[in-house]
């Protein structure tokens, strides 16, 4: 029996069972592992845990029991997210990490923009996903919920702007959206909770009924509500589909379900504004992930060509400034 | 000085060998690697076919954007430091023309299928 094993045997009454029956692992992040097993042969769970060793040396990463609080308040406004069953510390035996039930649907943004089975379902999913908004930046900011970042529009350009500057690139489209949005940065003026990573790929959708699961909180944290809305719609994430939200949906049923649940109106221009904080976002994360190639952190040539992705940001970066024009 | 085999032709023949002899051998993370790494020698195949028009257009619409003369890097940083210091309009239409026509060709080359291109070539 793995240590893994062993330490999920051992949390098995606290979820309710006594097995735990075929354990694999799905995915791996460097900064986290995905597990999926099954509690007594017949429920399906997941574990997400930070790989033994990593843990509270990033700095930056939310901790696991952050992110799963948030799920948890997400939840109670009703957002559609998983059961989080247990929550374990860094020093227990499994490790930093919480466990929640799997949920059934669709990940792969290209499958959901795309695929035949999503047809009928896909007119619904941009409504659905203003409506999870809508419930996620309710959660009260009350001091109930662990310390989290706060970032207004022109923090996240200083951010993303010295990255930048460090790499020495020189391209005019990141230029001119820098100075674009630096000149129209909206105030901070109604924080709420963000999940901070909401696009197509973090979203679990079910062929039949739409939105099942907000997946990957590690980004959680307090700014502009139009920044979830933005980064929805930009175009990075939209996997070949032709719509704008997430490439399944339109900004008029992604603003109406957004309201419909409650959710403060937002106009579009400022969804607008943020899409394109996405793009530049994205362009800059791209030529950083380049520079880890071109210094030999990472000589894949996986890194080499994401270099090469950078121009897909700014071709659309230029469609939005020229729409802005 | 070279007459032939051409770099395209000599691209188009590993390309050919890696699609129809390597990459049948290989699976999961090796797998997809591979098809980054055809996607790579067509990048570079494009590049050497369009890449020196591309960029002899591009050095061209500096010069008489900025009104000045010099190579494409220089003018390039030039445009650049300009808008970074507010001296050059981001939404001047003569600096969105050039953006965009410099854009059109780049991603001609990385990512000729990515559906943006066909956004901004449709949209104008």
């Amino acid at each position: 029996m793995s240590d893994l094993q062993a330490a999920l045997t051992d949390l098995a009454p606290q979820l309710g069972g006594t097995r735990i029956e075929g354990l694999r692992r799905l995915s791996g992040g460097a900064s986290q592992e995905t597990w999926a097993f099954s509690l007594d042969g017949e429920r399906p769970l997941i574990l997400r845990r930070k790989p033994p060793g990593t843990a509270s040396v990033t700095g930056t990463a939310t901790p696991l029991a952050t992110e799963a609080a948030l799920i948890r308040a997400a939840a109670k406004q009703g957002a559609p997210v998983p059961e989080v069953l247990a929550i374990c510390d860094p020093d227990s035996d499994v490790g930093e990490a919480y466990v929640m039930a799997a949920v059934e649907g669709e990940t792969l943004g290209k499958r959901i923009a795309r695929d035949d089975n999503f047809a009928a379902i896909r007119p619904k999913l941009a409504f659905q996903c203003g409506e999870a908004l809508a419930r996620i930046h309710a959660i009260p900011l009350d001091g109930s919920l662990p310390p989290l970042n706060r970032s207004s529009a022109l923090e996240e350009l200083a951010k993303y702007e010295t990255v930048y500057r460090s790499l020495g690139a020189r391209r005019p489209i990141l230029e001119a959206a820098f100075r674009y949005l630096k000149d129209r940065a909206p105030p901070l003026d109604r924080p709420v909770m963000l999940h901070g990573d909401f696009r197509n790929g973090n979203i679990m959708f079910h062929p039949e009924t739409g939105l099942a699961a907000v997946l990957d909180w590690e980004l959680v944290h307090i700014g502009d509500p139009a920044e979830d809305m933005g980064w929805v719609c930009t175009a990075s994430w939209r996997f070949g589909g032709q719509k704008p939200v997430g490439g399944f949906g339109d900004y008029a049923d992604l603003l109406a379900g957004y309201e419909a649940a409650g959710g403060t109106p937002i106009p579009l221009e400022r969804v607008l504004y943020w899409q394109m904080l996405g793009s530049l976002k994205w362009g800059v994360m791209c030529e950083g992930m380049y520079a880890s190639f071109a210094n030999g952190t990472d000589p894949s040539v996986e890194r080499a060509m994401i270099g090469r992705r950078t121009s897909e940001c700014e071709i659309d970066l230029m469609a939005l400034l020229e729409r802005a024009a | 000085m070279i007459t032939h085999p051409t770099a395209p032709e000599l691209i188009d023949s590993v390309i050919r060998f890696i699609e129809e002899r390597a990459a049948p051998q290989l699976k999961d993370r090796d797998a997809f690697l591979c098809r980054v790494a055809v996607n790579a020698l067509a990048a570079v195949r494009r590049e050497i076919e369009q890449g020196p028009a591309a960029e002899d257009a591009a050095a061209e619409r500096l010069r008489a954007l900025l009104g000045r003369d010099g190579d494409f890097a220089t003018l390039n940083a030039a445009l650049c430091d300009g808008i970074q210091a507010g001296t050059i309009a981001p939404l001047d239409p003569a600096v969105l023309a050039h953006m965009k026509a410099s854009i059109i060709d780049q991603v001609r080359i990385d990512q000729p299928q990515y559906s943006g291109l066909r956004t901004l070539t449709q949209g104008s």
